[in-house]
């Protein structure tokens, strides 16, 4: 299957270093301490974030910083087909585990010892890309929840099909079954916290995959920052301040 | 992740910073450089496709096995490969009974997509019939002590154990080329899978901040470290998968020095699985041929019998002819079968411990229980009795057969009892395709 054109556009009319439009928004579940909605193209990502509280079960209580719980979950319509078993499956559990991980790495957790903060993120629409859609929007979450953080951690995919590397990827390029490359960074120390692969790839190629993911990273950092500062001026302006 | 922090064993603080302080002047606790590996021995089990890998204190068992399903949908055409994991608590206190945690799933995920999503084994060489029956792999992978760095070491266990791994030889019959005849493999040598390349999985440890790299950490190096990133490469160079799951950030060069080093670490564990498999298939090859001049000789009196029933069934006729035309070929020896098994097993007594039982009776040797019951089912009117009488009738043409050619090449009579039986006992349909498994099991166990 041809998925990039002769003319060099994609299958979704994009060109094959350009984004899918991103847009976000703060504060959509009120219940919740931070929670943020996060898009790019079609893929949309809803997360909540509860915490700093107290530690639910004891036991798990650690007494020299927080814990950390991440819960990933697809919603049954976010696929074409509506999912049979959504919860509890190897891919969720490890998809929870990886956004706990890269999250833990950038909240300054020693800061509040014995408490713990949740992060639930749901995919609402899936079309590739789920798992960057989800950092993004726990970050955003956090922010907005003002739990410290070291940086923001931004995520984003990229490709290699018909030998020409492609900047985040679509469900249908997504299982196209070529070479998938999910980065996340810290932006302003300019490092890779998270780098998740597969498919085979020369070392050359991936260097060039992997480069351009970290270009798109920083393309979203930019936008959640606008995103971000957007947001406290709002908030400055509810205050009269 | 309930369990991740509610029994797992802490290093005390003066042990950490004794480790952290040794590698800052690049010392390891065990007295290895910084990219150094641990050495591993692969040690593989009697049966193929089990094998148990050392590396260092942590031990990982893998075993393949192999059955027979409906392909999917969307993949009619393909053989599945999944992997589970099985964290047994008697590694590690901090592995807890019940469902798979967290760590077992993530390790279970990145060696399945290390070795499915790069196509390290063929699938499509295990569909038989399209869009109706595929060979399922299924690795089990078991952590039986963890001295760190479990991923590589079942990473190399699973790769030893599919490179050793054999199916059954399947053949397609019948009118409509549906029905499907599995060969046991005393019939037929089992095929191995057909493993394109071996993606071998490397973790590097970070230490405080990326700066101190090590390679292959220990348990108590696993507990320090502030970052872990594995990449699974082949000895061509090429990346099969990265995990790099949070933790300490690396900057993208540090991550193409680590796969610099991951490629040329890949090469050297690529060369060590391969001679020790090598090792292994050598040494099995020897004990095939023993094996089978054993086998020839206590199935004598099978043969006879599957040649009995050669008058019901139209397709076992076809084979007679083939057999009377090696008959031919064969001298006359009248002196049969009696002087020859016992020649035979005297020559091979003890080599072979698998036919050992069925060589030391005399009696059950020649009734396989298994053969029977396929016979007479498929015979439907013939009684035993009637069995009996013509097998004493057919006896001599067998067996003539066979005398000289056990002495002479073992190896080719062996060949040839295959072929009859395949006929009258191989006719299966497709209902006794879907449990070659268990069929397989009561084999080995009526053998053991």
């Amino acid at each position: 299957m041809e998925y990039v054109s002769p003319e060099g556009l994609r299958l979704d009319g994009r060109r094959p270093m350009e984004m899918r439009q991103l847009r976000a928004e703060i504060g959509t579940v009120a219940k919740a301490d931070g929670s943020a909605v996060f898009e790019m193209g079609n893929t949309k990502v809803i997360a909540a974030v509860y915490g700093p509280r107290e530690v639910q079960n004891r036991s798990q209580q650690i007494s020299d910083q927080a814990l950390v719980r991440c819960e990933y979950s697809m919603a049954n319509f976010s696929t074409g087909d509506r999912l049979r078993k959504p919860k509890g499956d190897r891919r969720s559990t490890e998809i929870s585990l990886v956004i706990r991980q890269t999250m833990e790495a950038c909240i300054l957790t020693h800061l509040m010892p014995r408490s713990q903060i949740d992060i639930f993120v749901q995919v609402l629409q899936a079309d590739g890309g789920t798992r960057s859609a989800c950092i993004n929007a726990a970050t955003l979450a956090l922010a907005d929840a003002g739990i410290p953080m070291r940086d923001i951690v931004t995520s984003c995919s990229a490709g290699y099909l018909n030998s020409a590397p492609l900047l985040d990827l679509n469900y249908i390029e997504d299982s196209a079954g070529g070479p998938d490359v999910t980065v996340a960074i810290l932006p302003k120390l300019d490092k890779v916290t998270l780098l998740q692969m597969d498919a085979k790839l020369p070392v050359d190629i991936f260097e060039n995959v992997m480069g351009l993911a970290i270009e798109g990273c920083k393309a979203v950092s930019n936008y959640i920052k606008e995103v971000l500062l957007g947001n406290t001026k709002q908030l400055e302006y509810r205050r009269g301040l | 992740m309930d369990a991740r922090l509610a029994n797992t064993w802490r290093l005390t603080v003066n042990e950490k910073n004794f480790i952290k302080t040794a590698l800052l002047s690049e010392i390891r606790i065990d007295g290895r450089k910084p990219f150094e590996f641990r050495n591993f021995i692969i040690n593989f089990g009697r049966e193929d496709g089990l094998t148990e890998v050392q590396l260092g204190q942590t031990r990982v068992m893998a075993i393949v096995t192999a059955k027979l399903v409906q392909p999917y949908q969307d993949r009619p055409n393909e053989g599945t490969l999944s992997i589970y994991t099985e964290f047994s608590p008697m590694a590690d206190p901090s592995f807890e009974i019940g469902r798979p945690g967290e760590s077992a799933i993530e390790l279970g995920r990145i060696i399945d997509r290390g070795l499915r999503e790069s196509k390290a084994v063929d699938t499509e060489s295990l569909c038989i019939i399209a869009g109706k029956l595929v060979w399922a792999l299924r690795i089990d992978l078991h952590i039986l002590d963890n001295g760190g760095n479990l991923v590589d070491a079942a990473n190399i266990a699973a790769l030893a154990a599919l490179m050793t791994f054999r199916r059954p030889e399947c053949s397609l019959g019948g009118e409509d080329g549906q029905e499907v005849t599995i060969h046991p493999p005393e019939m037929r040598e089992p095929l191995p899978l057909i493993v394109h390349h071996l993606p071998i999985a490397i973790t590097f440890g970070f230490f405080i901040d990326e700066s101190i790299m090590v390679i292959d950490p220990t348990h108590n190096e696993e507990a320090v470290m502030a970052g872990r990133m594995i990449a699974t490469v082949n000895a061509n160079g090429d990346i099969c998968a990265i995990q790099k799951a949070g933790g300490e950030g690396v900057s993208q060069r540090v991550i193409m020095r680590c796969l610099k080093l991951a490629t040329t670490k890949a090469v050297d564990i690529t060369k060590q699985i391969k001679e020790a498999v090598e090792a292994y298939n050598s040494e099995r090859a020897l004990q095939k041929i023993k094996c089978k001049s054993t086998y020839a000789g206590t199935n004598e009196e099978n043969r006879n019998q599957s040649v009995d029933s050669k008058g019901i069934s139209e397709l076992a006729g076809k084979y007679m002819e083939r057999l009377k035309l090696v008959s031919r070929e064969c001298c006359v020896s009248p002196n049969n079968n009696e002087v020859e098994t016992k020649s035979l097993r005297s020559g091979t007594d003890g080599i072979n411990f698998t036919s050992g039982p069925l060589s030391w009776d005399p009696y059950s040797k020649g009734v396989d229980p298994e053969f029977l019951k396929v016979s007479l089912a498929s015979q439907g009117l013939s009684t035993p009795n009637k069995k009996k009488e013509s097998s004493g009738e057919e006896k001599p043409s067998g067996t003539e057969r066979e005398g000289p050619y056990d002495d002479v090449n073992p190896k080719s009579s062996a060949i040839n009892t295959s072929r009859i039986e395949i006929q009258t006992k191989g006719q299966k349909t497709l209902k006794d395709a879907v449990k070659p498994k268990n069929k397989r099991k009561k084999k080995g166990s009526s053998i053991i």
